[in-house]
């Protein structure tokens, strides 16, 4: 165990691409963490999704060895935090468990959204903040404007920021020795009774439940019971390990240090992060302050193209689930896609990674319905229900009122796109809190229904600013709304997987284009068919595909039956993946077609 | 010449393919080959070695029909056909009034040839005609001129018990008025048998790469419907009804040998690339022959046969192919062949929803004792048979 005045427990805080994976790997390497032949970029994102997209999902710990100026040997714990929105909950337990943080702002880029929302929550935690001016190599790098900035907007004092290239290696001591001077030691007493934060869990197929850990009083070591005080559980420690980014088994965790240990747990309910560990034979009588459970805000269902791979679906979702306490799902059938699950997301890169992961690493093909939003429907009976699903949306006469929820939202961005962003809000419903510049930056706080946020408002936001705007919400409120529920119906029977609430005034238009859209991609059937949105019973827009004139191969003779046969039988293996409504077979392809479509 | 029974004998046919041609058609996806120099007498040898193979496991048939196609067998030497038809009747009993079907090209110089294949035994040939304009005839890769092609027919009339000559339509720019005025000058010389081919892109050919590469457009389905049934209306009025999909004949002029083929009765294919039908100890079995002139060769010198090992077609795949050829004809399935091609109820080989909807929506007939295509189903076989069909 290493004395309190010699430990740092630090986060760093960035925005993406701003180069804090980069900065933990020359930390790693510059203390030894890692010879020269185990490094590799970006060594702490470990699931490939983690390292394309230059994004951290899950927190992780590294604890590096630092001799400083002083001639003393420093125990660095570095916490290594997503930096999306969706996974704020995971930053603010991560900030929780450190006494200070590193805001890493690229140089030639500046402050922006994401790194505003986190730093705010490492205030929130009392941190110190040490700001590290990165890419200061580069041509476009203007360390004296975003200097200001951080000042102007944020308001910290940037007069001594750090300045540092993370590529090539450039002031990374001095980050080094600004974490040694400038952080606070962690506080702890050895001897009093033990006292843990549950910062995180994953199960791992060998070695069970991994719980990540930071010892506040007393001590972690093997052979003790410990206690999970919320849960409950009782275990026996068979590992206390830190990691270097390797795995090294240290026998015990003193305070003020961070680890893991492993206890023979498969459940990982057992183990809910924000809970305090304690000795299960001289229990403390406090607990921690936990955190507030992570809430799924985004549901959409996730459906197999294929029926068959439904039970492997199910499966990858439970493994999914194992490492991902804040995703939820349960079952769900739809006339237009079969049987699937309704899921319920943090955000929508949430949802995204999970859908991703579950293509690749699961290999498997799957619809995705429109995300929603969770509605409360307030019943004439006094009854209050909570809508994830269009679907399910109960008879307009026995609704009294319905409220969505809102967000409030900041977003940099360069001043010249501020028109068409404003327009972009202006239609999204949103309501203006606060604009203001800092150079030619400007900063707009808007209030949006999220409704209108989980409707590709990220990917329109960067297109109209080439990419260049930046985008962070945090929760607002519940507010009541003008909301209808948008039924498309084909021949007259409802494809329920296309059915989305809206708000009034654009549901007209929304529909249309659904119309419209179906009207392309179903092809022409033996019958024609109707395509109509509705609202209630009152329809808004229609369209009408004609029957098909004519399909049938000029000629067939002897020769060709058993070719014709297979085209056949492939035609017939396309029919699992029709859907009847009403006389007309719609192939599957359509309804996903026009879900993946980008509509303004 | 007495027309066949509709009912459920569908004869026996043997199909031999003459894989050679002068030139490859832009949109023939056949398997057709052109070479320098063909050994006419090893070809000779070969097929007559062929047909005694499956002259041998069939031996107890009654052969309906012989049919020469290719490939371009108004090529082979009229020497060739004599032999084959001659070794045919030396094999197996052959039906009175056997039809023998000869493919030739309306080439003046093919023409030429029409009195030796007569001689042979030939009575009937089939011309690869396609069109009656100059310049539709060169996007269509034809070697032969309009006026070329009338004298032909002219020649076939006068040289042959029965002909019939093929049409493409629905080519790039054909409106509906200007494939009218073609077909009504080609009922001038039409006697019994017309086939009237939509032209399509397959894979493997010169207009699969022209078509992606948008050099022409095809009508859209609106115009190939339209074109269908202004074929189907003008063709029935002049007394050649569509008796199948792409094929019109007076009554009792149909093609026998294809009509085998449609009725999923059993026939031998002889030759490379062939394939054929065989009933062998009651259980239905598809051939199908190396498609490589010169590696069949090699197979028949070799083993006496030309084919992949011979695969068992499983009842329920019979059930499929005897719909999917069935329901191209006017007559329709009778409901008693289904149940002895599949071995079970005919209700059961068909989709019970679908065949409900189909029949609700016109597009096929439950009658006599038979499942028919109605013409609107048959314009839409393609579809209609999915929906029929068990997924």
């Amino acid at each position: 165990m290493t004395e309190l005045k010699n430990i740092r427990n630090f986060a760093i805080i960035a925005h993406i691409d701003h180069g804090k994976s980069t900065l933990a790997d020359r930390m790693i390497q510059m203390c030894g963490g890692l010879d020269a032949r185990e490094m590799r970029e970006q060594v702490l994102d470990s699931m490939d999704i983690e390292r394309e997209r230059g994004i951290t999902i899950k927190a992780q710990t590294v604890r590096l060895l630092y001799t400083a100026k002083d001639g003393e040997q420093y125990q660095m714990n570095l916490m290594d935090t997503p930096g999306h929105v969706d996974f704020a909950y995971e930053v603010s337990r991560s900030l929780a468990a450190c006494e200070g943080s590193i805001l890493v702002v690229d140089a030639s880029q500046g402050v922006e959204a994401q790194t505003l929302a986190n730093v705010y929550q490492a205030l929130d935690n009392n941190h110190e903040i040490i700001p590290v001016l990165n890419k200061i190599d580069l041509p476009a790098a203007e360390p004296d404007r975003v200097k200001e900035q951080i000042e102007d907007v944020i308001g910290l004092d940037a007069s001594d920021a750090v300045m540092i290239s993370a590529k090539t290696g450039l002031g990374i001591p001095d980050v080094l020795e600004a974490i040694v001077q400038r952080l606070p030691a962690p506080k702890g007493d050895p001897d009093a009774t033990t006292k843990a934060l549950l910062v995180d869990s994953w199960y791992d197929p060998y070695l069970g439940v991994v719980v990540l850990v930071r010892v506040v009083d007393g001590q972690l070591k093997v052979g003790m019971k410990m206690r999970m005080m919320a849960s409950g559980a009782a275990r026996e420690i068979d590992r206390v390990g830190v990691f270097t980014p390797k795995a090294l088994l240290t026998g015990v965790l003193g305070p003020g240090e961070m680890g893991f240990i492993t206890a023979g747990i498969k459940d990982i309910t057992e183990t809910k992060v924000g809970d305090t560990i304690t000795d299960d034979k001289r229990p403390s009588q406090t607990m921690l302050p936990g955190f507030k459970p992570s809430v799924p805000v985004v549901f959409c269902g996730l459906f197999p193209t294929d029926a068959a791979e439904f039970e492997h679906l199910r499966d990858s979702l439970g493994k999914l689930a194992l490492n991902d306490a804040s995703f939820h799902f349960e079952a769900e059938t739809s006339a237009a896609l079969g049987f699937g699950f309704r899921c319920g997301f943090l955000g929508l890169l949430h949802l995204e990674i999970i859908q991703e992961r579950l293509e690749r690493e699961f290999n498997l093909d799957l619809i995705t319905t429109a995300p929603s939003v969770v509605y409360k429907i307030h019943m004439n009976d006094g009854s209050v229900i909570d809508l994830h699903n269009p679907a399910d949306m109960p008879d307009p006469v026995r609704i009294v009122k319905i409220e969505e929820p809102w967000i409030k939202a900041t977003i940099m961005l360069p001043d010249e796109y501020l028109g068409s962003v404003l327009q972009l809000c202006t239609d999204r419903r949103g309501e203006q809190i606060e604009l203001t510049y800092a150079g030619s930056r400007a900063m707009m706080i808007y209030r949006l229904p999220l409704n209108e946020v989980v409707f590709d408002f990220y990917d329109r936001l960067k297109s109209i600013s080439r990419g260049y705007a930046s985008f962070d919400y945090q929760w607002d409120e519940y507010r009541e709304g003008d909301l209808v529920k948008l039924s498309i119906m084909v021949n007259a029977e409802p494809v329920d997987a296309l059915s989305t609430i809206v708000h009034r005034a654009a549901s007209e238009k929304r529909g249309r284009a659904l119309c419209e859209r179906l009207k392309e991609l179903i092809p022409r059937q033996m019958f024609k068919i109707a395509v109509q949105a509705a609202i209630g019973s009152r329809v808004i827009a229609r369209e009408t595909i004609s029957a098909m004139r004519k399909d049938v191969l000029a000629k067939c003779y002897g020769g060709d039956i058993s070719r014709k046969r297979k085209l056949l039988d492939k035609q017939k293996e396309g029919k699992k993946r029709m859907r009847q409504f009403g006389q007309v077979e719609i192939p599957q392809s359509a309804f996903i077609a026009a879900l993946k479509m980008n509509d303004s | 010449m007495t027309p066949l029974d509709p009912g459920l004998d569908p004869g026996f046919g043997i199909y031999v393919h003459w894989p050679f041609c002068l030139a490859k058609c832009p949109y023939c996806d056949f398997n057709s080959h052109v070479r320098d120099s063909v050994d006419h007498d090893r070809w000779r040898e070969a097929l007559l070695r062929e047909l005694d193979h499956y002259a041998d496991v069939t031996a107890d048939r009654t052969v309906t029909s012989i049919f020469f196609g290719g490939g371009t067998p108004s090529l082979m030497n009229p020497a060739t056909v004599a032999a084959v038809i001659e070794r045919v009747a030396q094999r197996w009993k052959t039906a009175p009034g056997l039809e023998i079907t000869l493919e030739a090209n309306p080439t003046s110089v093919e023409a030429t040839r029409f009195q030796g294949f007569r001689a042979a035994g030939v009575n009937r040939v089939s011309l690869g005609i396609q069109a009656l304009d100059d310049q539709s005839l060169k996007f269509l890769g034809r070697a032969h001129s309009a006026s070329e092609a009338l004298g032909a027919i002219g020649l076939a009339a006068r040289q042959f018990d029965r002909f019939s000559f093929d049409l493409i339509y629905a080519r790039p720019n054909q409106s509906v008025a200007a494939w009218e005025a073609e077909l009504k000058r080609a009922l001038d010389h039409a006697v019994g048998h017309l086939s009237v081919y939509q032209l399509t892109i397959e894979e493997g050919t010169r207009f699969h790469t022209l078509h992606n590469r948008g050099d022409f457009v095809l009508p859209d389905d609106e115009l190939a419907g339209d074109l269908f049934e202004a074929t189907q209306a003008l063709l029935t009025g002049a007394g050649l009804p569509a008796y199948e999909i792409s094929n019109h004949a007076r009554p009792g002029e149909e093609s026998r040998h294809n009509l085998t083929y449609w009725r999923y009765g059993d026939y031998v294919g002889i030759g490379p690339g062939a394939h054929g039908r065989l009933t062998l100890d009651g259980a239905k079995h598809a051939t199908r022959a190396h498609r490589a002139p010169e590696i069949w060769l090699d197979r028949v010198d070799r083993h006496g046969h030309g084919g992949h090992a011979a695969e068992p077609v499983a009842p329920a795949e019979r059930a499929v192919e005897l719909l999917m050829m069935g329901l191209r004809l006017a007559e329709g399935v009778p409901l008693a062949r289904l149940e002895a091609e599949s071995g079970q109820p005919f209700a059961q080989s068909l989709d019970a929803a679908g065949l409900d909807r189909m029949i609700a929506g016109g597009f096929v007939e439950l009658a006599d004792d038979r499942l028919r295509a109605t013409a609107a189903g048959r314009q839409r076989l393609n579809a209609l048979l999915a929906q029929l069909l068990h997924a």
